[in-house]
């Protein structure tokens, strides 16, 4: 019994996940928080590879007003995460943190019916994002606190296959929709409505809420836990120096990622494989992603999740390595889609689970949303940086300069991390 | 509620949410069929018929049959009959020798192409596009093509936009992305990294102007295809139009800089660099010249999605905007006779 005795359904064994040791390596929360994941990616991952072509050519509003609105609101997502895990940790409900996160997200998909002047197309996306910026780090923070230490690595690369799994079908289930119905946005805004309320209510009804403030392996089943005092969140626990360690080497690293459009974008400068094939470059990443989630997850347990964070970097400078290629035809473009699906594997959930155990259980949610947060700012400020590099000196230079660059940080993070990677977690 | 109510409440809630979506989809999939098999509201003609007329050529935006199919209009009669072509295009550009057709080709995967058409019609040479049709233009005398697209992020949290805009020979080799040439704005060379590129309009067989956007401003620019430059003209001025006599450019200007866009035509004199302000009210296009004292333009209907119109203005200040082809977008004027 690894979860709350009030519950059941969670007493019985699964004999599906259920592994060598008496608790399944994969809890039953961790499957159902990925379908949530996935019902809720299908829904908006469906609006979001229409809503261009839908401002474009329905609204017929012309390409630099589209920009504004996706321009907007990146730092606001960055803040609320913060919030999200300060709120999941403070009051002791991560479930209840994200349920309002993916709440907000299905109100905005509501909104999505009745609107069209841009404003408010602007005003419900950002509401959208900053529902996905509030519910990250309370839904990992759970995944943690759900799951056996020793096999954190496996539980989020399986939480992270079924989300991808989601973000791979939107977009499809969206262009299918609308090669039946040419002017079917309003029935794909509807379907995504539709996926959005399902997420939400399984969310709502089958996830329990725990309190993450101690992991699986240290409950004692026979105290509830609703009557011990819990301890007082303190920013203190999360500056642990060994996730501030994380954090600098994290950002640092960060720094040296690029997006993935300019990856796709380098590729197309190369050859007319890339930009014939340019609006599935991304699902492939996605079918790469999700295809290795689990199996690089299982071995981040086996030989350190802080090493294989490290060294999936060197899966990325590969990746620019492709892209810069002299002669970048289909095996090219390939290489480096499958390439950057190994770098987020080896690193999206593999950076939750080493942040979510460094430090104490009730800051466990802000230490997550720590993390994820310094990725994302210096992967912006990356962009912004890595734009004017290729301006500068053209894609090829530009993919050549940063990989050597990521290439060089890759030994210094290695040696900053690798104990992080404490012997319990690396079975003998 | 115990955990076998809980699901028990789910299981329905999914039986009730499938059923209701798939009821709304299967309603829309009716309701498209039945606008979409009557005929147009204009009354229809061959495409012979216009062959050597002076025309205008367009995408028809009528909700029927043939929506989205590029038709033409004779030039001395444009509420009159109108003549279907087999082609699709989100954006059209004609000449007398040929077209220059963007279209979104639907399916699982959606793809995006220039296609360069002959006169009959047909597809000559076929380009992919990175992202959605958004401007094409052909040079005057058909050799030289430019088109651009709007390539968007690939995820919901990326802040990817940018166009992508090229000039090629029609069936032959690409210049490259324009955002590549050498930029010069007020006379000093700039490579700021948030470029972009768009609204591309022939001089001649080597100069062209086009739209350049950076730090939040927008510039006219004069591009030379042999020296591969890009040199800004004037500020705020996006999709240029050449005049037929080449002295003067139209394009939008917003009237608003700042938080809000709202957009003008205005023309500017190349010689005297003088610019006349025009009252057209929600414009957003690239316009194309009618006659030396005229410009084109679509308009979408604020009531009717997807549902357009070409408004005509004259360009000598204080006119007023009047509708001139009804359901239709992306206008070009063919003279057989002129060069």
């Amino acid at each position: 019994m690894y979860l709350s005795v009030r519950d059941g359904l969670q007493g019985r064994d699964d004999t599906r996940v259920q592994a060598s040791t008496k608790r399944p390596r994969v809890p039953r929360v961790v499957i159902v928080l990925g379908f949530v994941s996935l019902l809720t990616d299908i829904s908006s991952e469906s609006v979001a590879a229409i809503l261009p072509l839908y401002l474009v050519a329905v609204l017929g509003l012309s390409t630099i007003a589209y920009g504004l609105i996706d321009g907007l609101y990146q730092g606001v997502s960055a803040l609320v995460r913060i919030g999200g895990g300060w709120a999941a940790d403070r009051g002791g409900h991560p479930k209840w943190v994200a349920f309002v996160g993916y709440g907000l997200s299905v109100g905005a998909r509501f909104g999505l019916l009745f609107v069209t002047g841009l404003g408010a197309i602007s005003a419900v996306v950002s509401a959208d994002r900053i529902g996905k910026g509030l519910r990250t780090a309370p839904r990992d923070a759970m995944i943690s606190a759900a799951t056996p230490p020793e096999h954190l690595g496996h539980a989020f690369g399986v939480h992270r296959a079924l989300d991808t799994i989601g973000a791979a079908i939107g977009p499809l289930l969206a262009f299918a929709i609308l090669w039946l119905i040419p002017d079917g946005y309003l029935t794909v805004m509807v379907v995504s409505l539709g996926f959005a309320v399902l997420g939400l209510a399984l969310l709502g009804l089958l996830v329990p809420d725990e309190t993450p403030r101690v992991g699986p392996a240290e409950v004692d089943p026979k105290v509830d836990p609703k009557v011990e005092p819990r301890p007082r969140f303190r920013w203190a626990d999360v500056a642990d120096p060994r996730l501030t360690r994380l954090l600098v080497v994290a950002g640092v690293l960060g720094l040296l990622t690029v997006g993935d459009g300019f990856i796709y974008l380098a590729l197309t400068d190369r050859g007319q494989f890339a930009v014939q094939w340019f609006p599935l470059l991304y699902v492939g990443t996605n079918v790469a992603y999700l295809a290795l989630a689990i199996p690089i997850g299982r071995l981040a347990d086996r030989v350190g999740r802080a090493r294989v964070l490290v060294l999936g970097h060197l899966a990325l400078a590969a990746a620019y390595l492709c892209a810069a290629a002299p002669s970048a035809a289909a095996g090219a473009t390939i290489a480096a889609l499958a390439l950057l699906g190994t770098f987020y594997a080896a690193t999206d959930g593999v950076i939750a689970a080493l942040a979510s155990r460094l430090v104490a259980p009730e800051v466990r949610a802000s230490g997550i949303a720590s993390a994820q947060t310094v990725v994302a700012v210096a992967r912006l400020l990356s962009s912004v940086g890595f734009g004017l590099l290729w301006f500068a000196t053209g894609p090829r230079t530009a993919m050549l300069v940063v990989c050597g660059l990521l290439v060089s940080a890759v030994p210094v993070a290695f040696a900053a991390l690798v104990h992080l990677d404490s012997p319990r977690q690396v079975t003998a | 509620m115990n955990q076998g109510a809980r699901i028990a409440l789910f299981a329905g809630l999914v039986l009730a949410v499938g059923v209701a979506v798939t009821a709304y989809a299967v309603g829309d999939f009716q309701r498209y069929q039945e606008v979409h098999a009557s005929d147009p509201l204009a009354a229809s003609t061959g495409v012979d018929e216009y062959r050597s007329a002076d025309r205008i050529v367009f995408r028809h935006t009528g909700v029927d049959n043939s929506y989205g199919q590029v038709a033409m209009v004779s030039l001395a009669d444009p509420g009159g009959a109108r003549a279907f072509t087999d082609v699709a295009c989100d954006r059209v550009d004609a000449s007398a020798t040929g077209a220059s057709c963007l279209v979104t080709e639907r399916g699982v995967v959606t793809k995006f192409r220039a296609l360069d058409l002959g006169v009959d019609w047909t597809v000559d040479h076929t380009t992919p596009l990175a992202g959605i049709p958004s401007r094409t233009r052909l040079s005057g005398d058909g050799s030289l093509v430019a088109s651009t697209s709007f390539v968007t992020g690939h995820s919901y949290m990326t802040a990817g936009f940018s166009t992508a805009t090229e000039i090629r020979e029609v069936g032959g080799r690409s210049y490259g992305d324009l955002e590549r040439f050498q930029l010069v704005i007020d006379g000093r060379e700039v490579s700021p990294a948030d470029r972009n590129v768009w609204g591309v309009t022939f001089r001649d067989e080597r100069g062209f102007f086009a739209t350049v956007a950076t730090g939040g401003s927008t510039h006219l620019v004069e591009g030379d295809l042999v020296e591969r430059t890009l040199t800004s003209v004037a500020e705020n001025a996006e999709c240029p139009s050449l005049s037929p006599d080449g002295t003067r450019v139209a394009f939008k200007v917003d009237l608003d800089p700042g938080a809000d866009t709202r957009w003008s035509a205005a023309v500017l004199d190349l010689e005297s660099g003088r610019q006349t302000q025009l009252d057209t009210p929600g414009i957003d296009d690239q316009v194309e010249w009618l006659d030396a004292h005229t410009l084109l333009y679509g308009l979408a209907r604020e009531a009717e999605p997807g549902v357009t119109d070409i408004w005509s203005v004259d360009v000598r200040s204080g006119a007023e905007p009047s509708l001139l082809v009804e359901q239709a977008w992306s206008p070009s004027v063919v003279r057989e006779a002129s060069p």
